[in-house]
């Protein structure tokens, strides 16, 4: 990605944020920015990037919505700016100043409305304050450019059905709110992180979107600890991305990654925000998961992994919720501090949890403790079955090639 | 998430389709048409394809050499393919209720066919694009 690519990611949620402040209408507003980055796309290569980059897109884009709006839209806002007697991009640019933390703030609650399906903030979110543009994100997620212009537009349209504007909302709302986008950022991570295979060169790297957009967060709201932990979650995590993937995209477990490979730089970083996170803030959810995430990033090998101390996060993860896949994480981190057979006994209960108990995981995880207690026919046996209902294929294979690799040669 | 609707057609010679009647035809098609537009409205249709008949198909293998041996009688099976769709939906039962969707296009004097869908989850992408 070139430097003004970077740029007019940057600057895409401070821009749309003022203007839909100012404009209200968040579908308008979009549409314009866009119209307004692809001009600045064409354009500054060429003729260099303006004196204040910002001002630049805010007045083109403030020209196209003045442009595109008809009828009473269109009206009302040329009464505003009659009365005011002053251009518009200057009007904007003085509130855009004054409010850029509260409307970036406010386009990130916009896009992560409650209204809308999981997948149509996701996508929402990678466009309004991440910058993307339609054609990169469809592309993220392999469905066609019009699929996800669609997605986009039914987007926009629920937004506006739902009011369509920033709202005055306390801070205890505010703080809910945040818990949505936390989880939005936290769901593309994760698109990201288990769809990472192949060419990561060309595909937009939804992992680092969304350590991207989470970092700008943090840095609006620097008050709030969740927001610091779920940063130090991702970095911790996606430090060992490159040793967890092979030379044809194959999955690399823990236990054998080469663990030279994980970035270093990434895990201090983590590691000081969650640090900073757990001084100011409750151990929330996310702190309590990055937490397991360096625990595992300092250890220098499996066996010397903390895990007693990797079974009491997870109890105290569990507290907060009962969530299946703690429970999973828990009975292997038990199995790991124990016996093998303490984290069998943990997954047998969790076997009967109509939720999981069927899940490939668990197969998985029973397999992988079987294989350490020595019983080498259960575990083949486990992994095949875990093979048969895994639903990713760099997944499957691994757990077929776990399964061979125990039974030997035929 | 992404899944395969496959729509079966009965099996054994030509499709059935092919001695329906105009009105008949037309109403299925329309059907289609509208159910592909409420597919692409949605933002979840990702592709599909309707496929010639079973009497058009061939079996394809490698020879000895690599080279492609065709059979040109497609073994008799009860269901054929007939089409599929491949959609990006947030939930499994999304997934069957466009397929029992699908499955109420009309045949015959308008009657529904129910023709069985074979839903299946996408485990893998392959990237048109490499």
């Amino acid at each position: 990605m070139d430097s003004t690519g970077r740029l007019l990611r940057d600057l895409t949620p401070l821009v749309l944020g003022a203007l839909v402040r100012r404009y209200r209408d968040f579908a308008a507003c979009e549409d314009a920015v866009q119209e307004a980055l692809v001009a600045a796309a064409r354009q500054w290569p060429a003729s260099g990037v303006p004196d204040n980059p910002r001002a630049w897109l805010i007045r083109v884009a403030t020209r196209r919505l003045t442009d595109q709006i008809r009828g009473d839209a269109a009206r009302r806002l040329r009464e505003q700016l009659v009365v005011a007697f002053v251009p518009a991009e200057q009007q904007i640019e003085v509130a855009a100043g004054a409010n850029e933390r509260d409307d970036t703030l406010d386009l990130y609650f916009l896009c992560c409305h409650p209204a809308l399906s999981p997948s149509s903030q996701i996508a929402l979110t990678l466009r309004a304050v991440g910058g993307l543009t339609t054609a990169e994100i469809a592309r993220a997620f392999l469905v066609p450019e019009a699929t996800m212009a669609q997605r986009l537009s039914r987007a926009k349209q629920t937004i506006r059905d739902a009011g369509s504007r920033f709202e005055d909302v306390d801070r205890a709302a505010q703080l809910a709110r945040l818990g949505h986008v936390l989880r939005v950022l936290y769901l593309v991570f994760n698109e990201g992180y288990t769809a990472s295979s192949g060419d990561a060169l060309v595909r937009v790297d939804l992992s680092s979107e969304a350590i991207r957009v989470t970092r700008m967060l943090a840095r609006f709201v620097p008050e709030a600890s969740e927001v610091k932990a779920l940063l130090a979650l991702m970095l911790l995590t996606d430090a060992r991305r490159a040793a967890r993937t092979g030379p044809s995209g194959e999955l690399i477990p823990l236990d054998e990654q080469d663990r030279t490979r994980w970035d270093r730089a990434m895990i201090e970083e983590g590691t000081q925000l969650l640090e900073h996170a757990i001084a100011t803030g409750e151990r929330g959810p996310y702190a309590l998961q990055a937490a397991i995430a360096a625990l595992h990033d300092e250890a220098p090998s499996i066996d010397a992994t903390d895990w007693p101390q990797i079974v009491a996060l997870y109890s105290a993860l569990l507290e907060h919720g009962d969530n299946p896949m703690a429970r999973l994480g828990h009975a292997i981190a038990l199995g790991m501090a124990e016996t093998p057979h303490a984290g069998l006994a943990a997954l047998d209960a969790l076997a009967s949890d109509p939720r999981v108990g069927s899940h490939h995981r668990v197969d998985a995880a029973r397999a992988h403790l079987l294989e350490r207690a020595g019983e080498l026919v259960a575990a083949v046996e486990l992994y095949r079955r875990a093979a048969e209902r895994a639903t990713s294929l760099p997944e499957r294979q691994y757990l077929l090639l776990r399964a061979a690799r125990l039974a030997g040669p035929r | 998430m992404k899944y395969l609707l496959m729509m079966n057609a009965p099996g054994k010679g030509p499709y059935e389709i092919m001695s329906w009647s105009k009105q008949d035809l037309e109403a299925h098609m329309a059907f289609m048409r509208g159910l592909n537009d409420k597919l692409r409205k949605t933002g979840e249709l990702v592709g599909g394809a309707g496929l010639t008949g079973p009497e058009q198909a061939k079996l394809v293998r490698a020879g000895d050499r690599g080279e492609p041996i065709t059979d040109g009688v497609f073994p008799e099976a009860k269901e054929f393919l007939a089409g599929f769709w491949i959609v990006d939906v947030e939930t499994p039962e999304r997934a069957y209720e466009i397929a029992a969707d699908a499955s109420m296009a009309p045949g015959p004097g308008g009657e529904p066919l129910r023709m069985s869908l074979e839903v299946r989850q996408v485990m893998f992408d392959i990237d048109p694009n490499g």
